[in-house]
């Protein structure tokens, strides 16, 4: 049987290396990727205590909300960095710093 | 050590090591290409979770959707994104990255130290839901049980999510939409 503790470890590795990403890079897309691997360090918390709920699948459920938010959000951010792409030419967020006018 | 633990520690161990490449790597769309490859072991993390319906969903709507609106945005993106990864030095840890590996590392060091103290096998709750046989064994099939909790006793966050998702996608169409010129 795996314990809880060792996915709760996995889980804290894997939210300090999107800590990280999130950090530590110029471009917006890596760092929406670290967003991602500390989302799905917080889900794989979620399934793992999940595992203990039976009858009302509280963690598997969330979970599954937590997925379909990150994907609303993943759609939403690259819609952004789209369209700050087109306005400055570059997606480093250290040098985007002005308004639109 | 039984099979399971074996396939976990394998698992876990693709997992954390595809997720250091995409953190460390220099090359844009390789580490895009790596994180394919955490999120299908994290599919496996789960499946060992014994939640495979969460398991499937990850592999459908992160492997599908997500890494493709990603990739797509990076190719839409252009030669600039490029450029900046470029200009960075070869080494594996620049000097301006040294804060962000200390702050993150020091914040591993306080998670791990805190989930020993938690000591999660013996919560209260979780012994208790052991006790009470209300811990999923690994030949349940749980499907079923989760389609009929999602109609009953999570019915209002399923319909708040759908709200929220036709409300990104309204904004994500808007926001991507050509300007006017006038």
């Amino acid at each position: 049987m795996i314990s809880l503790t060792d996915f709760l470890v996995v889980s804290a590795a894997l939210f300090c290396i999107g800590l990280y990403m999130i950090i530590s890079k110029q471009n917006a897309i890596q760092i929406l990727i670290g967003i991602e691997l500390m989302l799905n360090a917080a889900i794989l918390n979620l399934v793992a205590f999940g595992k203990f709920d039976r009858f009302n699948n509280g963690g598997q459920m969330f979970a599954l909300f937590a997925i379909v938010l990150a994907a609303a959000t993943t759609a939403v951010a690259l819609a952004i960095i789209l369209n700050v792409y087109k306005q400055y030419k570059t997606i480093d967020p250290g040098k985007v710093d002005r308004l639109k006018d | 050590m039984s099979l399971a633990q074996i396939m976990f520690y394998v698992m876990s161990f693709v997992m954390l090591a595809s997720a250091l490449f995409v953190a460390f790597t220099k090359n844009l769309v390789r580490s895009i290409f790596m994180f394919f490859i955490t999120l299908f072991a994290l599919a496996g993390l789960y499946v060992l979770a014994l939640a495979d319906f969460v398991a499937i969903t990850q592999i459908v709507i992160y492997v599908g959707g997500i890494l493709v609106l990603i990739l797509f945005a990076f190719m839409l993106s252009g030669k600039e994104t490029l450029n900046t990864i470029m200009q960075q030095r070869k080494q594996f840890i620049s000097l301006k990255n040294v804060p962000a590996f200390l702050f993150s590392a020091l914040f591993l060091i306080v998670l791990i130290n805190m989930i020993a103290k938690v000591d999660a096998n013996n919560l209260y709750w979780i012994k208790k839901s052991v006790a009470m046989k209300n811990n999923i064994q690994p030949d349940a099939a749980m499907t079923e049980n989760i389609g009929v909790n999602l109609m009953t006793n999570y019915l209002l966050p399923f319909e708040a999510v759908s709200i929220l998702l036709m409300i990104a996608l309204i904004g994500a169409a808007h926001l991507s939409r050509k300007e006017d010129s006038q």
